[in-house]
């Protein structure tokens, strides 16, 4: 139980950090950001191996199985999604200081 | 055995709140998704130091069949399908996610951790049926029109109040037999939820099921005790909830509208509008804009469908290269996801300084010669401002406060509000039909004979 309490204090700070880190972001880097906060929960493939890593049954299996490959394309996925976002804002940026 | 995979969380998430920091500017975003894709992979890594870890070898096959085909599907997507993309992986996450919490629920665990796991379950399957409708709905493999049936919102709570049951019956007496119809139900009610939601709306629901995803993956975390779940998702779940509420506010609705309302199902009917639509040619807009000194250019969805991004660009350098000044005013929620304009107009190559916010845009307007909007529709509609209209309140461009108004559109339909809109038969608006891209393929070549 003091885990489950411990875990709730960090829990209301994360998310006050979360309020206040995003509250700054310009309206332009709304897609990256949520592109990339969609990257972030993708440490859930961390869980997703520890329920398969300690999966007895074969259904258990079967389910943590499918938990690690669905993780795992949030990850790939996400992070590719995001870079190729904002390699698109570099790029437009490197133009203009061509171009002026 | 040594914990190594705590200590190297701690740096993860450290790693996680700078990313998220350094991607809050756009000289220094880039780096903080390399910052945090560099510690993902450091946390993945230090996992398999977990005690008693076992099925290596299922393991690290699952993460790579599963790696691989993320990685190859999202580089080989138009930057045009980003949404869908966004709203896939946001799927697989939450669908992670549940199947988490279904094996911690198999292997018995009880009390508290048993309730999280419940909790976690329902979010993250909601959040995986919801997102995958999204995703075909944005993919065009389902009709993007609100679909709506009688008694829908009885059938959907009904459907999520008994997922409620089925999951309190679980933790109150652990039966496997109960756990297939619990997420069939919660399965069931993130498809329900998602079909009346119609494709303008998607920026707001997108964001929503980021931040279920990022809240189930936080109660995940809690049932196994694993505090970089809980504090990512947490980050995740107040980022997600905050940038939903923007975008609804951005179309002046609650996020309960933008959920139960079914938005655009119907068309307003019964409304006859003052004048015409007054069509215009090509050429002739050219020689407007040649001789403007300023022309604002408002795209929507109509130009992520056509593709036009990039003779946009070239018909911004055209402009640009005769001495007229070009800006880009953008309305929160044009396109399907938020910030969809931003994207692709930065992929065609123009500089983000030339885009601007509707707050900083409006004041502009009416110095403009001409505004040249896009396919876009809803978001420079006029009716916002009368009352009684289904987009009332909703803060718009003021694009009619121009000299000249050019609509590019490919023909004379209604937007997704389903409500005609008045700037097309105002006195200063003049119709352009055609595809967006070929259309202003033309209008830069009529551009380049102008002297």
């Amino acid at each position: 139980m003091t885990d489950l309490y411990s875990a709730l204090f960090i829990v209301i700070l994360a998310a006050f950090l979360g309020y206040e880190v995003i509250s700054r972001i310009p309206v332009l880097l709304h897609t990256p950001l949520m592109s990339g906060s969609n990257f972030i929960h993708g440490i859930v493939l961390v869980g997703a191996m520890v329920a398969l890593g300690t999966a007895t049954t074969d259904l258990e299996r079967i389910i943590g199985f499918i938990a690690v490959v669905m993780g795992a394309m949030n990850v790939t996925g996400g992070y590719v999604v995001t870079e190729r976002i904002l390699e698109m804002f570099d790029r437009s940026k490197a133009k203009q200081g061509g171009s002026k | 055995m040594i914990d190594v995979y705590d200590p190297v969380y701690i740096v993860t998430i450290l790693a996680f709140v700078f990313a998220l920091i350094r991607m809050s500017s756009p000289a220094t975003a880039r780096s903080g998704i390399i910052l945090a894709g560099a510690a993902m992979f450091i946390a993945t890594v230090a996992t398999f130091f977990y005690p008693g870890l076992g099925n290596l070898l299922l393991i690290v096959s699952g993460a790579a069949i599963g790696g691989l085909v993320g990685w190859y599907a999202a580089k080989k997507v138009a930057m045009t399908d980003m949404p869908q993309m966004v709203a896939i992986y946001n799927g697989m996450g939450g669908g992670a996610a549940g199947a988490i919490a279904a094996v911690e629920l198999l292997q018995g665990v009880a009390g508290a951790y048993a309730s999280l796991s419940v909790v976690g379950a329902v979010i993250g399957s909601t959040s995986f049926s919801g997102s995958l409708i999204a995703f075909l709905k944005l993919q065009g493999w389902m009709r993007s029109k609100p679909i709506v049936f009688p008694g829908q919102q009885p059938v959907n709570i009904s459907v999520l109040v008994l997922a409620g049951i089925a999951g309190v019956l679980l933790v109150v007496h652990p039966a496997y037999p109960l756990l297939l119809p619990f997420f069939v139900l919660a399965l069931g009610f993130g498809f329900l939820l998602t079909l009346p939601i119609g494709g303008a709306d998607m920026p707001v629901v997108i964001s929503l099921f980021n931040a279920l995803t990022g809240v189930a993956v936080a109660m995940d975390g809690f049932a196994i005790t694993n505090y970089a779940m809980v504090i990512a998702g947490t980050l995740v779940g107040a980022a997600g909830s905050m940038l939903t509420v923007l975008m609804a506010r951005a179309m002046n609705r609650s996020i309960g509208n933008v959920l139960f309302g079914a938005f655009g199902a119907t068309e307003e009917t019964g409304t006859t509008m003052q004048g015409s639509m007054k069509p215009i040619e090509a050429d002739d807009v050219a020689v407007m804009m040649a001789y403007a000194s300023k022309v604002i250019i408002t795209p929507g969805y109509g130009m992520a469908v056509a593709q036009a991004q990039h003779k946009v660009k070239e018909l911004m350098d055209v402009l640009e290269s005769k001495g007229v000044q070009v800006k880009f005013g953008i309305h929160p929620v044009a396109g399907r996801m938020p910030g969809h304009m931003n994207v692709l107009l930065a992929e065609a190559g123009v500089p983000y300084d030339h885009l601007f916010d509707r707050d900083e845009i409006n004041p502009e307007f009416a110095s403009a010669d001409v505004v040249l909007v896009i396919g876009a529709n809803d978001v420079v509609n006029p009716a916002a401002r009368r009352a009684g209209s289904p987009l009332q309140g909703m803060p718009i461009l003021d694009v009619d406060q121009a000299k000249n108004v050019i609509v590019l559109k490919r023909g004379q339909g209604k937007g997704f509000a389903g409500v005609e809109n008045d700037l097309f038969y105002k006195d200063n608006t003049r119709m352009l039909y055609g595809d967006a891209q070929e259309t202003v393929a033309k209008l830069v070549q009529a551009l380049k004979k102008v002297q």
